[in-house]
């Protein structure tokens, strides 16, 4: 199964570069999500098929970022359908090609149970991406694809420096070296702890980068901006949670190691510092994209928050991930319609959308409130849930921080998305062809339903899934 | 076996100072080509018994290392006007200074990680750490598009001498993926420098200032 989801987009996008018209390529992308979702639904409905090699298992922790994944790339590619439709101007086929081969390489990183093979796909999806950030050739956009892959590429880098150590440690305990998850996992008590330590700071600051933790979050800001919103959508729920998913293996190597407090108090260090910077940036923040990357900057530091609270948090976490990456998708896709109604990004240009573009946004105002917690949206629950496991764990100061912040963060990113949605747009913006359409419409409405669906009630599946991937971060099988 | 390893990674060592005292851009890339060239040839001395596996990944590496991937940053070279690292954050002269100090850094902070018997007496863990600092210096200190891409390759160089203590914990297929990462990462980087080089008719990245807060 595992080399059908792999090689299935990988081949669609071959596919894709091969096909002239640049009005039909788009439609590839839909064909490969329906197929992809398809695909995960029979793969998550049946245990037998989850060991596809040696290195290609499909672990609870794996099922749920792929679910995540391929959620998102299945609204995403309808989505992207009409946003190529109104980008006609622009040659496509790079775009198409990349799009689909991200999605092949973001499935590699969930089964991959080898950390060097992870490695190697995560790497992958920066230079994927690389080109989908370009799209638009204008300066700003190369000025933010070479952040994008210099930043990206020096912090990936350290994650492999981080990795070697990692496999020193275990040919330190006078065994056989091995790379593969079942291998360090079981030597993990006998590792040599400082070769540990330093493989973990390593491993943190590196997938950290991928995931944008304040302060290797400098890319960030400006792929987010610059990058279109269907990209910026997918990087956001896509790399992020599979970045995350790496951190998560080397988490659960360290737990096993018992080094759990060493870890946790990293964690927590970058978790609040990464809230504190977003906030103090989200705050009169004129550029809406820009303040939608600062909100992931802020949600990864929540995600790393809530692996340093531990045991009572780690639901609540995990279950953040498919709230953060559903809501994110709603966020950057309601925003790009925005971008384009408008011709421009900062809110002294934009305002009145929710009369320009009634649907969008609507869908915009309705994804600030999810992704600031308010009920009765998903993140909701998931970070209620971790503020709860803050408290349990006896952590008073860091949940009563991380209330504080989120907040601060309310307040900024109310600000901003406010004068964005009220008003009455200018004449010039009201003159601009776009209109909502069915396919850049639809998907962020099919988005915003399962996020509203988690925060009601969280179909029993899901909690299953999400018990599992908790007792499997554990160590317990 | 050991002293051939030690006498190799001290010219590498020096190699790093090498790049850091040069402005000439095509010297640094050229530097950087003979030291990619001499590590990928590393695995070939380390163990007294060749394997397959070793032997296979030399061949791809100095390819790479050596000619690939210098070529084309020649080559992207070509085009662009300006031919030096005209001013440094910090001068060439501090700079090697810098690496200098980077090296003995290295070496004492090596001596606080414990090693197995038989890498006890090679020079790889300091040499990797070294090179690693090079690597970030250049990326720090160095304004050019193409100086900084050098930077990342020497830090590559440095990850890929610590690669040599688990020549047998990684598989070929994990290394060929690294070494196809590196290859597609700096052919995607070259296009870009090239891209930055039409648009704002120079390489350097100091006029990439437009997005900030």
């Amino acid at each position: 199964m595992a080399f059908a989801m792999i090689f299935l987009p990988i081949l669609m996008a071959a596919l894709s570069a091969a096909i002239p018209s640049n009005r039909l390529r788009p439609w590839l992308l839909p064909v490969t999500g329906v197929a992809h979702l398809a695909l995960t639904l029979v793969t998550l409905a049946r245990p037998e098929l989850t060991t596809s090699a040696a290195w290609l298992v499909l672990d609870p922790l794996g099922k749920l970022i792929l679910l995540v994944v391929s959620l998102l790339f299945f609204f995403c590619s309808f989505y992207a359908v009409g946003y190529l439709h109104n980008r006609e101007e622009r040659p496509n086929r790079v775009f198409c090609a990349c799009l689909m081969a991200f999605l092949g390489i973001m499935s590699l990183v969930t089964w991959a149970h080898h950390l060097g093979l992870m490695w190697v796909a995560i790497e992958g999806t920066t230079l994927v991406t690389a080109p989908l950030i370009y799209f638009n050739h204008t300066q700003r956009s190369i000025e933010a694809t070479w952040k994008y892959l210099l930043v990206g590429s020096v912090g990936i880098a350290l994650a492999l420096l981080g990795t070697f150590f990692l496999a020193y440690a275990s040919l330190h305990t006078g065994l056989e070296a091995t790379l593969t998850l079942e291998g360090i996992l079981e030597h993990a008590p006998k590792l040599s702890k400082p070769w540990l330590h330093a493989a973990f700071v390593l491993l943190l600051v590196g997938y950290g980068t991928k995931m944008g933790l304040a302060p290797m979050h400098s890319w960030k800001p400006d792929a987010y901006g610059e990058a279109p919103g269907v990209v910026g959508a997918m990087l956001a729920g896509g790399v992020t949670s599979c970045a995350f998913l790496a951190l998560l293996r080397i988490y659960q190597i360290c737990q096993v190691a018992g080094e759990g407090a060493y870890v946790s108090r990293l964690l927590l260090f970058m978790g609040l510092l990464s809230m504190a910077v977003a906030s103090l940036f989200m705050v009169g923040q004129r550029d809406f994209k820009r303040m939608l990357a600062y909100s992931s900057v802020e949600h990864m530091g929540i995600l790393a928050l809530g692996l340093g609270i531990g045991a009572p948090a780690l639901f609540g976490t995990l279950l953040h991930v498919v709230t953060n990456g559903l809501t994110k998708g709603v966020l950057f896709l309601s925003a790009g319609n925005i971008h384009r109604a408008y011709g421009s990004k900062s809110t002294e240009q934009v305002f009145g959308a929710m009369r320009r573009l009634p649907l969008s946004g609507t869908l915009f105002l309705v994804g600030f409130l999810a992704i600031t917690g308010s009920p009765p949206f998903g993140p909701f629950i998931s970070e209620f849930s971790i503020l709860n496991g803050a408290f349990d764990a006896g952590r008073f100061a860091t949940g009563g921080l991380f209330l504080f912040l989120l907040l601060v963060v309310f307040i900024g990113m109310g600000a901003t998305v406010l004068k964005v949605v009220q008003g009455r747009a200018s004449v010039e913006a009201r003159n601009t062809p776009y209109r909502d359409s069915f396919l850049t419409g639809a998907p962020i409405v099919g988005l915003a339903l399962l996020v509203l669906l988690v925060g009601l009630y969280i179909p029993a599946p899901l909690t299953a899934l999400i018990r599992d991937a908790v007792l499997f971060l554990e160590g317990q099988p | 076996m050991t002293n051939l390893l030690n006498t190799l990674l001290v010219i590498v060592l020096m190699l790093n100072l090498f790049a850091l005292g040069t402005s000439r851009i095509v010297s640094v890339i050229r530097t950087v080509a003979a030291q990619g060239a001499l590590l990928s040839l590393l695995p070939l001395v380390l163990h007294d018994h060749l394997t397959l596996a070793a032997a296979l990944t030399v061949v791809p590496a100095f390819a790479l290392k050596g000619v690939i991937i210098p070529g084309m940053m020649i080559h992207a070279l070509r085009d662009v006007k300006i031919k030096r690292e005209v001013e440094p954050l910090i001068g060439l002269q501090p700079s090697v200074i810098l690496g200098a100090l980077a090296t003995v850094f290295a070496l004492l902070f090596a001596d606080q990680l414990p090693l197995i018997e038989a890498h006890s007496d090679a020079l790889l863990v300091p040499a990797s750490i070294a090179t690693v600092l090079t690597g970030f210096i250049l990326l720090i200190t160095r304004f050019k598009a193409l100086t900084q891409v050098v930077g990342y390759l020497v830090l590559e160089n440095g990850i890929f001498i610590f690669g040599m203590l688990l020549v047998e914990a990684m598989p070929l297929v994990v290394e060929m993926g690294v070494l196809l990462d590196l290859f597609v990462g700096i052919f995607v980087i070259c296009i870009i420098v090239n891209q930055i080089n039409q648009a704002f008719a120079s390489m350097d990245t100091r006029r990439l200032v437009s997005l900030k807060e």
